[in-house]
């Protein structure tokens, strides 16, 4: 049996972009879960001050992480050096998921990678969650 | 602004062996606390994995045996650590407390900004430094390689994305931004027939955008100043500088703070320049 992915939860703190609800449902799932996790005040805030503890987040295998759109997140972690390992990250978007849907996913033990790579474009996208992998339809909810 | 020179402060909450497991509300409560002010923090248990250890000073919450915190210290001496005992202490408190601790270690301090600053998509970017030469701010520069980088991101104005709207690729994303693709949503292509419109709207105004912005800044700044009720005045002013900040989604603030004309046509030329120098260096 493989391992549980670590969660990494962004609280986004210094802005109301990701809805307050949605954000405070999913930390409350994971409190009564019980299970291990990080949690950061402020992606950004930790990318654009180079933040060294953003590097110890990508160490030590896969992850989930819950924050906003996983282009930006990519980038974000790449941006103060710390590259996310493509095949090893799962990125939930609380700013279009439900709390329901990021909770399951980020304690579901299936990990499905899903940080973009090349130019990718909303058509890019499958046209349902049958034809690919269902964190790729989350992506893009157009 | 970056701390890799810094020591910084983790937060472990801890309710493995030798600790109590708390209550799932308190549990929330508690870092609900500590992420409202700017911690990074840790849930430990008896199982599962969270990353591992560094060189950032580590502070131990926990209900202990005994209701005695442990002491211990990092075999290697690089590492503060520091355990608390939580027991009668309010979430707001314990906060309080941290903030103590993290003066006690000279730790750096979170939250005194609100993290605005472009982001660039390496996958999109065709370093052609149409931003470096539009920003007036010095927010970007090129590194060795010549590649566009983002170089003194707290130069930029809050809430403006104005740059974003300049990159020909949809390439330069500002994480906090309300809609796709700024935000870091997929490109679609509509959002590039609006890159190439934009494109056509900049040569239309003579390619000066700035010039534009100055222009129709003076003349809201001067019908202001003409007007003898302030009420009245402020309307006119607003009703200006509303199809701006509609347009370009550019905040008044920044629009108002612009430099003087001759100021403007300075920094520009001086922009042109460096993104001129760094094209010529891609091509030797």
């Amino acid at each position: 049996m493989s391992e549980q992915p670590r969660i990494l939860y962004c609280n986004c703190a210094y802005a109301k972009i990701v809805p307050p609800d949605v954000k405070e449902a999913v930390l409350r799932r994971l409190c009564d879960s019980g299970a291990a996790f990080d949690a950061v005040a402020d992606l950004c805030e930790m990318s654009a001050r180079k933040d060294p503890g953003l590097k110890r987040l990508t160490e030590g295998g896969a992850v989930k992480i819950a924050a906003c759109y996983p282009r930006a997140v990519k980038w974000l972690f790449s941006a103060a050096g710390a590259p996310l390992v493509k095949d090893a990250t799962e990125v939930l978007n609380m700013r279009v998921e439900a709390a329901e849907e990021v909770s399951s996913a980020l304690l579901s033990q299936e990990l499905n990678p899903n940080i973009p790579e090349g130019k990718p474009r909303a058509t890019d996208a499958p046209a349902s969650e049958s034809d690919g992998p269902p964190s790729m339809a989350r992506q893009d909810p157009q | 602004m970056s701390l890799l020179e810094e020591n910084t402060l983790r937060v472990v909450l801890y309710e493995g062996e030798g600790a109590t497991e708390l209550p799932a509300e308190e549990r929330f409560n508690i870092l609900s606390a500590l992420l409202d002010k700017g911690y990074t923090v840790t849930r430990a248990g008896t199982g599962g994995r969270v990353a591992p250890a560094d060189r950032s000073a580590i502070v131990a919450l926990g209900r202990f045996d005994n209701g005695r915190a442990p002491e211990a210290e990092d075999a290697s001496g690089e590492v503060s650590v520091t355990f608390e005992n939580i027991d009668g202490q309010a979430p707001a408190d314990l906060a309080e407390r941290i903030d103590a601790l993290r003066e006690e270690t000279r730790t750096s301090k979170h939250g005194e900004w609100k993290p605005w600053f472009p982001v660039i998509d390496y996958d999109r970017c065709t370093n052609c430094m149409q931003c470096l030469s539009f920003c007036l701010f010095d927010v970007y520069g090129v590194d060795d390689d010549q590649q566009i980088e983002v170089r003194n991101n707290d130069n930029c104005k809050t809430n403006c994305p104005a740059c974003s709207r300049v990159c020909p690729e949809a390439a330069i994303m500002f994480p906090k931004y309300k809609s796709g693709p700024i935000n870091g949503d997929l490109v679609s292509d509509a959002d590039m027939k609006r890159e190439k419109m934009k494109v056509d709207i900049s040569s239309l105004l003579g390619g000066d955008v700035y010039d534009m912005l100055r222009q129709r800044s003076e003349r809201a700044k001067s019908r202001f100043s003409k007007e003898r009720s302030s009420d009245k005045a402020l309307n006119e002013r607003k009703k200006c500088l509303t199809k701006l900040v509609q347009e370009g989604d550019i905040p008044p603030e920044v629009l108002m703070s612009l430099p003087s004309p001759d100021e403007i046509a300075k920094k520009a030329e001086e922009a042109a320049a460096k993104a001129q120098a760094a094209l010529d260096a891609q091509k030797k």
